[in-house]
């Protein structure tokens, strides 16, 4: 069996974290042949010709990838899917974008996850509940939830071969606007700092915003914050908002309404701050400080 | 122009969800049920396009029970002009596939000719993230997914989308697809007056049949299985004690 794999590939760099942890995914399927593609792509294909476990690498180089963008890179795909009994991705927002455009050009489903080359475990319900599925599509298209694997190490030689490109007109990249901030991005970071409810208004919000820079962690907020005014949207920890999975979670002035819960129950360690001790939050985390958020992050700040 | 609002009925996103003993899914019996939150932010852009000037009539769509009359009658009441169903299953229980949900809003388009589709970016039971892209793929048109800003400018959009590490703006031809992300508005309530004008509005009822679309699942569900339950931790009494736990653990 072969495995295509769309590789993370922004302005022309490789993100070899993602890359490399689906190509850990990927090779339980079969021989890996990544796809790089973009208006430069050579560098990035030659970084991923060194990834443990990849037999080649094929480099579209086309203005009309350039961006990302899901029209031309979906036609490009599926002009190679024959060769492939699987086309997977890292499950980022490049891959969420193109790979379900990819299958309903195929007639086929879309997928996350891998148990073995028929059979797939996907979460739902915003990680409540996993379901175990067969797919008999002749093409399987796949997501991987990158944080269940390993990164494949480097040291491989796999050789790259140029192939055309593909362009499209319906649609055209008008600008990027990196997040400014120097902290990590949230659904990525190794750890999360977030605000509820308790911490009160967007200006005490600042002491969320000062244990997460101590710990070189992302900001997050549950939506009773959120819809408070205190954080902005795009920060919301929930089934509604964004799923972390991190090493560290730091929950402050959060009750731990299941609507929380269901976008982060699934970090390593979970600490949770609250002086009501009957809060749910406790009941996930593995470690409970009963207190005054006013008083004890700060002194965590100070402390760390 | 015309703006299509497809939405999918789910479970309410505040109450938990639990595994029917057999596995054979999740327990949907006498649960309460609403709009996809997402959806809920795509209707809401669509009456504001309509009250802006920059849409003519706005239709909301659902695809699955009959009881999805129930959200429909919501969108009505937020606004929308008028509503379609398709029902396509009898058990609450069958979750129809975004492959044959696409296909079913294909030929819905054919029909309305829609200058716009606007649908959340994912359903919160399935969480598969897919419909949008793949009616857009369809359809042979353009799509911009994870919308958080959206301009019409005469004959295209632009889009702000979401994405990994930060914001893209890019420029579609339409007609397009656009699926939402949360920040894209909030979403309003339904005043009284308002829902029972929506009883009043039309809201047409078909079949999968009348489409010709086939929604056999590809997938077949092996089994439904609860994720591993966490355990509730311990409680520590003091900052420099939670420090010491954090150290052993290596999480410092």
């Amino acid at each position: 069996m072969a495995v295509l794999l769309l590789a993370e590939v922004n302005d022309g760099a490789l993100a070899m974290d993602a890359t490399a942890k689906a190509v850990t995914a990927a090779k339980a399927l079969g021989d890996v042949t990544v796809l790089c593609a973009g208006a430069s792509a050579a560098d990035a294909a030659a970084e991923a010709g060194t990834i443990d476990g990849v037999a080649k690498v094929l480099c579209a180089e086309d203005v009309g990838l350039s961006h990302r963008l899901a029209e031309a890179t979906a036609d490009l795909i599926v002009g190679l899917a024959g060769d492939y009994s699987h086309i997977v991705a890292p499950a980022t927002t490049y891959a969420k974008n193109i790979l379900p455009r990819v299958a309903a050009l195929l007639d086929v489903m879309v997928l996350t996850a891998v148990v073995d080359a028929d059979t797939f475990e996907r979460p739902i319900y915003a990680g409540n509940a996993i379901q175990t599925v067969k797919s008999a599509d002749a093409t399987k298209v796949v997501t991987f939830r990158t944080y269940t694997f390993d990164a494949a190490g480097t040291g491989g030689s796999a050789a790259v071969e140029n192939i055309a490109g593909a362009s499209n007109d319906l649609s055209s990249w008008v600008e990027d606007k990196v997040a400014e901030s120097d902290r990590p991005e949230l659904t990525s970071a190794g750890v999360v700092v977030s605000g509820g409810r308790g911490v009160g208004s967007e200006e005490d919000f600042a002491l969320i915003e000062k244990l997460a820079d101590k710990l070189n962690a992302a900001v997050g907020a549950s939506r009773a914050a959120v819809d408070s005014g205190f954080a902005p949207n795009d920060l919301q920890v929930g089934q509604t908002g964004k799923v972390v999975a991190p090493e560290l979670y730091v929950a402050v002035g959060i009750s731990g309404a299941i609507q929380h819960l269901a976008g982060m129950k699934d970090s390593k360690i979970i600490v949770a701050i609250n002086k009501d001790e009957e809060a749910p939050i406790f009941q996930v985390a593995d470690f409970g400080l009963v207190a005054d958020l006013f008083d004890a992050v700060p002194e965590l700040t100070e402390k760390l | 122009m015309k703006v299509l609002v497809p939405h999918k009925r789910v479970i309410d996103s505040n109450l938990r969800v639990r595994v029917k003993a057999d596995g054979s899914g999740v327990d949907l019996a006498n649960v309460k049920m609403s709009m996809n939150p997402f959806d809920e932010i795509a209707v809401e852009e669509a009456i504001r396009l309509k009250e802006a000037g920059k849409a003519e009539e706005t239709v909301a769509v659902s695809i699955g029970v009959k009881q999805a009359q129930e959200t429909l009658r919501t969108a009505l009441a937020m606004g929308a002009d008028r509503a379609i169903l398709v029902v396509v299953a009898d058990d609450v229980h069958t979750d129809i596939e975004p492959l044959a949900v696409a296909k079913i809003l294909k030929a819905v388009v054919d029909e309305e000719q829609p200058g716009l589709v606007l649908c959340g970016k994912q359903a919160i039971d399935n969480d598969l993230n897919a419909t949008g892209q793949m009616l857009s793929a369809l359809l042979g048109w353009s799509q911009a997914t994870f919308a958080s800003e959206l301009d019409i400018n005469g004959d295209s959009v632009q889009v702000t989308r979401d994405v990994d590490g930060g914001l893209q703006t890019i420029d579609v031809k339409m007609p397009a697809v656009v699926t939402v992300d949360l920040r894209l508005n909030e979403p309003r309530y339904a005043s009284l007056p308002n829902i029972m004008k929506a009883k009043k509005k039309p809201l047409d009822e078909k079949s999968a049949a009348d489409h010709g679309v086939d929604v056999t699942p590809r997938l077949e569900v092996v089994k439904t299985s609860e994720s591993a339950e966490r355990a509730a931790g311990i409680k520590v009494g003091s900052v420099d004690e939670l420090i010491e736990k954090l150290k052993e653990t290596g999480a410092l």
